[in-house]
């Protein structure tokens, strides 16, 4: 065979001509599986009589919520109740992933504490709460809250302005205050200031070697900006609080047992996981490292900060962000113990319309907008993390 | 996981209705089948809910029992599919269940939008408030700024919501979707009251700890007929599942019950005969044997019998017949002529 029979080969053994008609022809097929399901389902649906269509957003919604950030009444529409249990599965994501990379980093620390007991200790924190089911996590923190503690009447009050009952923790609250504006804006601004107070002092130690504490400097600014604003405001001390008044508690902020239950659940439980996974990021980085840092002079906490972290994290984000997407994701098992959440909210929406097929399409679609917006800001900081190496 | 599950049961309905279009009726798809799949409740005594050897009991259960006699002369052949009235809907309309005897709440939405439809009713309810008694409430319109227990997905849910708001008080739902976990939060103290269909607060409260410290509050808030439910569009099977109520309602009427049944086949009277399938033809115009109703009473008896047994005065449920009378005592129950 010539290298001229070669290149007369038929086009349809042509490796390239091959492989987009095949790449069309599984599009199509995919396309057109669609389009069957599509079409007959709205065909089914209209033939049993079942409304379909996403008109039922704008009508009244009919039912309460327990607990809403912003304000809701069974008056309004089901759009608007759509998005309360958004908002209610937004923070108990927010604050149960802060807490349990807080929790889980310090856990995960103590593994590798050279103290006996503190590294058995998170050894079976980590061990026992890994192996139990988070579902029954859940029911078992819940039935605590209602089993043990006492109706509002009774509350517990261990510290001056903390009632605990089994309607919730109810916590003082300091009273509405101008002033409040003022002391939350000069946070931001401190804020603000250390970062660029940090680029300056890194460029500076790259320039001249001379080295500023950041640290330092930047928690006095932080928590003295603040200090001064409520100062300069006329110190306001009044606090709101929780007034037993009927069947309940009134006035200060109450948080219920559904959310505690839920947000202790899901932060023990991916606590531990995330425990590991520091464990895992830290005992990547081998041993000669932190010798060879110690060799040139670095003080423990700079070997902490400039050689073992920067190589830790590259190994420890990637399999965080996924803990983090479990931890949003399984926030939806709320709906066993009764806290708000998008999907409780939408089960509710979908009875009361009747229409499954378009509330499991808006709970696929809030889930895969939240899980995406997290693996991108986690993507980026992995991208930062990765720049800082080397 | 919950998320994993309402998508199975999306993909569950889409596909059951893009197969819908060349499937045969109900009554082929049971008879081919050997048994009938029913949508029942599982966790109220009284209406639905296994006793501790694994069989089922109550007045919802007796209904598909009868069902089941009716089309195959013999009331065990049933399966039981305990929902949650969240699931419930979505079962029925994915063909999941042949029928829900699931103290279904008859409304027009649910007819119409959910494409569903409703037989004659089997037990007229209405919606009430349980609290402790040491809460010190003695009316419904005492209890603004309480928190209440209540089953999402329900009429319920709605009912309460427009009960608070259109007597201008505060309240806090505390929202779970399985019966068990809400009354175990509603007994423990999580919730100042339980609002739901007067028959199943007295169902929770026989079951609960300490029945005797729990008041049911006198207002009855709403109309509750519950019946069983069908999927619109099959006539035949409403039909079946329609006069299999009104033969329990009927046989009541005419005083038939599981014990007399067989002298009451030589009765004298026309209408009995009829009604019996001594003379044929009620049975054969439904598609069934023409023995449906004799196997109906003989097996599961008349309504006025499953009442008793289920949930009336002498169960712990206590219930007197009330609106649930046969309508020559004063009650609702009444059926169309069996002709």
């Amino acid at each position: 065979m010539t290298i001229a029979d070669a290149e007369k080969v038929p086009f349809y053994l042509n490796p390239k001509v091959r492989a987009v008609f095949f790449q069309i022809g599984v599009l199509c097929m995919v396309g057109l599986l669609a389009w069957y399901l599509v079409s007959n389902t709205l065909t089914n649906l209209e033939r049993q009589n079942i409304a379909s269509g996403f008109g039922f957003i704008q009508k009244e919604a009919a039912f309460e919520i327990g607990e809403s950030l912003i304000s809701y009444g069974s008056a309004d529409t089901y759009g608007r109740a759509l998005f309360v249990g958004v908002l209610n599965t937004l923070k108990v994501s927010l604050i149960g992933i802060i807490a349990t990379v807080i929790l889980g980093t310090i856990v995960g620390v103590a593994r590798l504490s050279s103290n006996w007991l503190v590294s058995r200790l998170s050894k079976i924190y980590i061990e026992v709460m890994q192996d139990v089911p988070v579902l029954l996590q859940l029911f078992f923190w819940y039935a605590i809250f209602y089993e043990s503690l006492p109706s509002p009447r009774q509350a517990l009050n261990p510290v001056a302005g903390v009632f605990l009952c089994n309607r919730g923790v109810a916590v003082a609250i300091p009273e509405a205050h101008p002033a409040h504006a003022y002391i939350l804006s000069t946070l931001v601004i401190a804020i603000v200031a250390v970062f660029f107070l940090r680029r300056w002092a890194k460029t500076r130690q790259e320039q001249t070697g001379k080295y500023f504490p950041v640290f330092r400097v930047g928690l006095g600014l932080i928590l003295g900006l603040p200090t001064l604003a409520w100062v300069a405001f006329g110190s306001p001390t009044a606090m709101d609080v929780p007034v037993l008044q009927g069947f309940n508690f009134t006035g200060g902020m109450t948080l219920s047992p559904e959310f505690i239950a839920l947000l202790l659940g899901l932060v023990l439980y991916t606590a531990a996981f995330v425990a590991e996974v520091v464990r895992a990021g830290i005992q990547s980085v081998s041993k000669g490292q932190q010798e060879a840092a110690m060799a040139i002079g670095l003080r423990p906490n700079l070997v902490l900060n400039l050689v073992i972290l920067p190589q830790a994290l590259r190994v420890i984000i990637p399999p965080l962000t996924s803990q983090m997407l479990n931890l949003t994701k399984n926030s939806s098992l709320a709906v066993a113990i009764g806290y708000p959440d998008f999907v409780s909210v939408a089960n509710t929406t979908m009875n009361q319309t009747g229409q499954s097929i378009e509330g499991v399409a808006l709970i696929m679609l809030v889930y895969l907008m939240f899980s995406l917006s997290t693996s991108a800001f986690m993507n980026w900081y992995n991208k930062r993390a990765r720049l800082v190496e080397r | 996981m919950k998320v994993f599950k309402l998508c199975v049961i999306a993909v569950a309905v889409i596909v059951f209705a893009s197969a819908g279009l060349s499937m045969a009726g109900t009554l082929d798809e049971v008879k081919a089948r050997g048994y009938i799949i029913a949508g029942v409740n599982g966790g109220v005594f009284g209406f639905s809910m296994p006793n501790e050897k694994g069989a089922w009991l109550g007045l919802d259960v007796d209904t598909a029992r009868a069902i089941a006699a009716a089309v195959f002369g013999d009331s065990d052949k049933v399966k039981y599919q305990a929902l949650t009235a969240v699931q419930r809907l979505p079962a029925l309309q994915s063909k999941e269940i042949d029928v829900l005897c699931r103290n279904t709440t008859q409304t027009l939405s649910r007819e119409t939008t959910n494409g569903l439809n409703f037989v004659q009713v089997n037990y007229y309810d209405g919606q009430g408030f349980l609290v402790p008694k040491n809460l010190g409430v003695r009316s419904a319109k005492e209890l603004g700024g309480a928190t209440v227990c209540v089953l999402p997905g329900t009429t319920t849910e709605l009912n309460a919501a427009d009960f608070f708001r259109s007597n201008d008080m505060q309240w806090k739902p505390v929202v779970i979707e399985n019966t068990a976990e809400l009354n175990k939060a509603f007994f423990a103290g999580r919730c100042d009251c339980l609002t739901s269909d007067v028959s199943q607060l007295a169902a929770q409260r026989s079951v609960s700890p300490n029945p005797k410290n729990y008041m049911i509050l006198p207002e009855v808030i709403s109309k509750e007929p519950l019946a069983p439910v069908v999927r619109h569009g099959d006539d035949q099977w409403y039909d079946i599942v329609n006069w299999t109520v009104m033969a329990l309602i009927q046989a009541e009427e005419f005083g038939i019950t599981s014990r007399n049944v067989d002298r009451m086949m030589k009765s004298k009277n026309p209408g009995i005969q009829r009604f019996l399938g001594v003379t044929p033809g009620m049975g054969k115009a439904l598609g069934l044997s023409d023995k449906w109703v004799y196997n109906i009473i003989k097996q599961v008896g008349n309504y006025g019998e499953i009442y008793a047994r289920n949930v009336g005065p002498d169960t712990p449920l206590g219930l007197e017949r009330g609106l649930n009378a046969l309508w020559t005592d004063g009650g609702l129950m009444y059926a169309a002529p069996f002709r």
